[in-house]
């Protein structure tokens, strides 16, 4: 652990991966593998620039706010259990889980959790609610230059009326919750259990 | 034990000896001689059969013993691949997510406010579903990074540098790691490292290199080799690429000046033949770059220029962008395709990682190389298409013959950063959805 940069990761570290976020083995060595190469500076760890240097991910508009999640508060490395714990909110959510420990909490990738991934890419000072300026900081990224202040705050505008029943202007987790789609979102990359 | 000692000594000492001196005519026999005259003893071919068995039984005794211990061997990316949906567009991914939205609120849910009904071209929080999927599956596996990683195999050849999964499963396996360990670095690789410092003419020269890493090479459709005043090109993986295709025909080479082992060898070369070698910076200046090609091509009793587009070594599972300086010269285009065979060493030059002299060492101390060399038909830039388009159509018919997948990135992703003309697509493709086109005002 800690600074050791070898390259073949020990069976216990596998099996406690395993238990906290649900993969499977074989993906668990392949994620490794994927992590390693993007480790250029081979320190066991991945910065910022490590995930920009993947052209798809640099493209992406969103590209910065998907790093950051994967650090914590005010860290600049994330090593590979860190890693593993943000992409296991991608699992998809499975009907009965078997093996499943009734003490080890609520899984990573319950729906709670992947909308609570979603929710934090909006709020960017972690205050648990979404101002409106940090939901036009989103809609500015997402569309570039091609819309204007005005109409990117109308609809910020319409935005935040429609989700907000406190009356507060800002958009709270609960509110958020409420108008996601009621289907299991899996926002993402459905990682396919290796058979 | 003095007496004892010294009597077994002398024996070991001449024991040592004998063999020494019959491995090395060994070996001046099977590898120099037919090399001087061209021949082959058809030892190698046996060779390779005989490896491919050893590494299939090897392959077989570690998936026994991962199955024992009840998990899947690690497999490359092609059989477990992690991202299972087809990728989708922009717009028919915001629409399903938008669908789902819009269902849900059939079912009556209770909301205070007279939701308006989602048309297409209104914003939904959900929207940046979407990206967050396409950045989570870039992490987890793009096209680009796996083009500049050494490829992975599914079975193992024993060398321990291309396989993670080196555990101790068996004693005979570990036995027949260490045999292949003490044959290659005691045996190959010294036969190799005399033979590559020798110095002959050309052809000889380079199919003695030819036959000191052993390497297997098939060409076919010989017909189409290059001629005189056209310009080879061909995907490039490593500089072995060269003295495979040198060792067949004579070119005169471009390329960028290296320092170092590379250089001295460059140097050399340019002893034997005619070749034109550039800084990096110079070949900023293409024009200059141009003429020097173009002048070479028109005098018709120089030797054909071969050239490899794509500016780097990629690691030959795809081909990516090809330069189009090459193929605004006008003159005939011979493509060539080069494809190694993984199982028997890892030919792909990692150059931000390795340097040369380590690159060599691996080489030369792999099992073999395997390759095959397709010569495609000639090919001229027709009507009406510009130097991109018919690089794109020569790198097309290369990646088909050579079974590998055919990329827009360019190579020069290996050391820099990507444009930001790309993300400014996608964020306008966005704003199209959301405004409707008019709208939508083009800043220049």
């Amino acid at each position: 652990m800690g600074s050791r940069a070898s390259s073949l990761l020990r069976e216990e570290d596998i099996e406690e991966i395993k238990k906290q976020t649900g993969f499977s083995h074989s993906q668990i060595t392949r994620l490794y593998s994927r992590f390693h190469s993007l480790d250029k500076g081979e320190n066991g760890a991945l910065s910022r620039e490590d995930f920009q240097r993947i052209p798809e991910l640099a493209i992406n508009p969103l590209g910065d706010r998907i790093i950051n999640a994967f650090f914590p508060e005010g860290e600049d490395q994330v090593n590979f259990r860190g890693f593993m714990r943000t992409l296991a909110h991608f699992r998809p959510v499975e009907d009965n889980e078997k093996n499943k420990d009734p003490t080890s909490g609520e899984p990573l990738n319950s729906r709670t959790n992947k909308l609570f991934f979603a929710f934090q890419l909006y709020d960017l000072d972690r205050d648990d609610k979404i101002s409106r300026d940090e939901l036009l900081q989103v809609l500015r990224m997402m569309v570039g230059v091609n819309i204007s202040d005005e109409q990117l705050g109308s609809i910020a505008d319409r935005t935040i009326q429609e989700a907000d029943t406190n009356g507060d202007m800002c958009i709270s987790f609960s509110e958020f919750t409420k108008v996601m789609p009621g289907k299991a979102i899996d926002i993402t990359a459905d990682l396919q259990n290796g058979a | 034990m003095g007496p004892f000692m010294s009597p077994f000594n002398n024996l070991l000492c001449m024991l040592l000896g004998i063999s020494f001196t019959v491995w090395f005519t060994l070996l001046l026999v099977f590898i120099i001689v037919p090399a001087i005259f061209g021949l082959s003893f058809g030892i190698r071919r046996l060779y390779m059969k005989t490896l491919l068995k050893v590494f299939e039984w090897a392959t077989v005794r570690m998936e026994r013993g991962a199955k024992e211990k009840k998990h899947l061997l690690y497999k490359p990316y092609s059989l477990n691949s992690i991202i299972a949906k087809e990728p989708t567009s922009l717009e028919e991914e915001l629409k399903e997510i938008r669908r789902n939205c819009s269902s849900r609120e059939l079912d009556g849910s209770a909301s205070t406010t007279t939701s308006p009904s989602p048309s297409s071209s209104e914003f939904e929080m959900s929207d940046t579903f979407y990206f967050c999927r396409r950045g989570i599956e870039s992490i987890v596996d793009d096209e680009v990074t796996k083009c500049f990683t050494a490829e992975e195999l599914e079975s193992w050849n024993l060398l321990t540098r291309s396989n993670n999964n080196f555990n101790h499963i068996s004693t005979r396996l570990t036995v027949l790691w260490g045999l292949g360990v003490v044959i290659r670095y005691g045996f190959l690789l010294p036969l190799r490292m005399k033979n590559f410092l020798s110095e002959k003419v050309h052809l000889m020269c380079y199919r003695i290199c030819v036959r000191a890493l052993t390497a297997i090479i098939t060409y076919h459709h010989s017909e189409n080799k290059p001629k005189n005043g056209g310009i080879c090109v061909a995907n490039h993986t490593s500089p072995i690429d060269v003295i495979i295709l040198a060792s067949d025909g004579c070119y005169a080479m471009v390329g960028q000046i290296h320092g170092g082992l590379m250089g001295l060898i460059q140097r050399s070369m340019v002893k034997a033949c005619p070749h034109i070698w550039f800084e990096r910076s110079e070949v900023k200046d293409r024009h200059l770059v141009a003429k020097r090609l173009s002048n070479h091509v028109k005098d018709k009793s120089k030797l054909p220029i071969l050239i490899f587009p794509e500016g780097t070594c990629i690691n030959n599972t795809s081909v990516m962008m090809f330069k189009k300086g090459s193929f605004e010269i006008g003159s005939t285009v011979y493509p060539v395709a080069i494809k190694y065979d993984p199982r028997f060493g890892e030919a792909f030059w990692n150059s931000s990682k390795f340097g040369m002299v380590n690159y060599l060492l691996r080489m030369m101390s792999s099992w073999a190389i395997v390759c095959s060399v397709w010569y495609l038909p000639p090919m001229s830039r027709q009507e009406g298409e510009d130097a991109m388009q018919f690089a794109n159509r020569v790198k097309a018919a290369i990646a088909r013959q050579g079974g590998l997948v055919d990329l827009l990135w360019d190579g020069g992703l290996k050391r820099g950063k990507v444009k930001d003309t790309f993300k400014e697509e996608q964020q306008k493709l966005y704003s199209k959805i959301l405004v409707g086109t008019q709208e939508v005002r083009s800043r220049s």
